[in-house]
């Protein structure tokens, strides 16, 4: 557990640092993408996918069908972080719990590094692996990051029927925390909750009823200087 | 950003006087490394600031990380009834590479508290509600590790040495006296 600095092409800039290499930026999806830049907005329908979760077990995003789902993008298991972004939601799991909503990490890691860092970390939900064809669910939301090759630290809020609610793409070495997710969920469950008291509409048409432009976007923390000291520990 | 979410009321642990200029708030856990490294720092900015300054913490403990935390932040908070949170605090803080149940029940005694006190609090997990409303305090205003430090409400930024919290502190007061 050393604090030390990390390179400054490591940090978290307002632009993704690898951009600075000149190579021209290709659409987000492809395989060329040097950083993610265009995570999929909100009121997109999210791509449906299975990804394995242990080394014989799967998870499909259809699976949370009825219900909220977030899923957390993420660069790789065993990054030296202190507060760890999946330790953090880790300790929040119930506040999302109590919107109905499921918790889902992604990376490009295997399910045996996935199966052994949940261990390690004590981790009570998911960790799916994005690992063949290397990222390629990462590259449908829009968030790989081919110079890095791995996942950006991406989240999406995914309502009942499958539309995503909130995305949010932060820098790769900044903690977005949780406070956007749970307010994403609130203004889920309040959109389903007026619809609830209107006559003639039933709660499960609130996810279709309301266009997913209820969902606040948050602006991006980049304005975050570049190392604070969590952001560097482990 | 975030701001403080909800602000520092009686609610709180304050250390200090509520005329100061400046109110500095950290999330903290026991047992993380950082916040043990952090805590002679919040201290030297007490000592700077005297009565400019009051400091308030909120408990923030990974749980499932820190094995020690949950009880370490219920021993602090036992320790509050008999009007010794900071010192109980303070305690915790210095000895962080020794918080089993019976470091702790000696470290009250050591203040002069009984031993029951924070047995019993430890059984009965009886301030894991206010414990966890600290953490979902620290969620909603954005804190995504610890420490995490907030000056008049908003989060602090920069890095965790005396100089640049010191300049922050300084500049919020300037900001104050306009």
């Amino acid at each position: 557990m050393t604090a030390r600095k990390p390179p400054a092409a490591t940090r978290p800039s307002r632009k993704p640092a690898l951009a600075k290499i000149g190579r021209p930026e290709s659409a987000p999806g492809s395989t060329s993408d040097l950083a993610p830049s265009t995570p999929l907005s909100a009121g997109t329908q999210a791509p449906d996918f299975k990804l394995p979760s242990t080394p014989d077990q799967s998870v499909a995003l259809s699976d949370f069908r009825g219900q909220p789902v977030i899923l957390a993008f993420y660069p790789a298991d065993w990054s030296p972080v202190c507060g760890d972004q999946l330790a953090l939601y880790n300790e929040v799991l119930s506040e999302f719990q109590r919107h109905g909503a499921e918790l889902v990490g992604i990376s490009v890691d295997g399910p045996w590094s996935h199966v052994a860092f949940a261990e390690h970390r004590h981790l009570h939900f998911p960790l799916l692996a994005d690992f063949e064809p290397k990222g390629a669910v990462a590259r449908r939301y829009g968030v790989y990051s081919g110079g890095h090759g791995h996942s950006g630290r991406a989240l999406f809020v995914i309502d009942g029927k499958g539309m995503i609610h909130w995305s949010h793409l932060s820098p790769i070495g900044v903690n977005p925390g949780a406070d956007g997710i749970l307010a994403a969920l609130e203004s889920l469950s309040s959109a389903a909750s007026d619809l609830e008291h209107r006559p003639g509409t039933t709660a499960i048409d609130a996810d279709s009823a309301r266009p997913a432009t209820v969902a606040t976007p948050r602006a991006p923390r980049s304005s975050r200087p570049a190392t604070t000291p969590r952001e560097r520990l482990s | 950003m975030s701001p403080l979410t909800p602000p520092v009321s009686s609610h709180d642990h304050i250390h200090g006087d509520a005329s100061a200029a400046v109110t500095l708030v950290e999330y903290g856990d026991y047992e993380c490394p950082y916040c043990g490294k952090a805590h002679p720092l919040v201290k030297a900015l007490q000592r700077h600031f005297g009565k400019r300054m009051r400091f308030v913490f909120r408990n923030f403990p990974l749980t499932q990380v820190h094995q020690h935390a949950e009880h370490a932040a219920e021993a602090a908070e036992a320790a509050e009834a008999a009007g010794q949170f900071w010192p109980m605090h303070d305690v915790i803080f210095e000895h962080q590479a020794a918080l089993d149940d019976s470091d702790l029940v000696r470290y009250a005694e050591g203040l002069g508290l009984p031993g029951a006190v924070i047995v019993d609090a430890l059984a009965g997990q009886k301030h894991a509600s206010r414990i966890r409303q600290d953490f979902l305090s620290g969620v909603r205003s954005g804190v995504n590790g610890t420490p995490s430090f907030f000056i008049n409400g908003q989060k602090y930024e920069g890095e965790y040495d005396l100089a640049s919290m010191t300049e922050a502190i300084e500049a919020e007061m300037t900001i104050g006296h306009r």
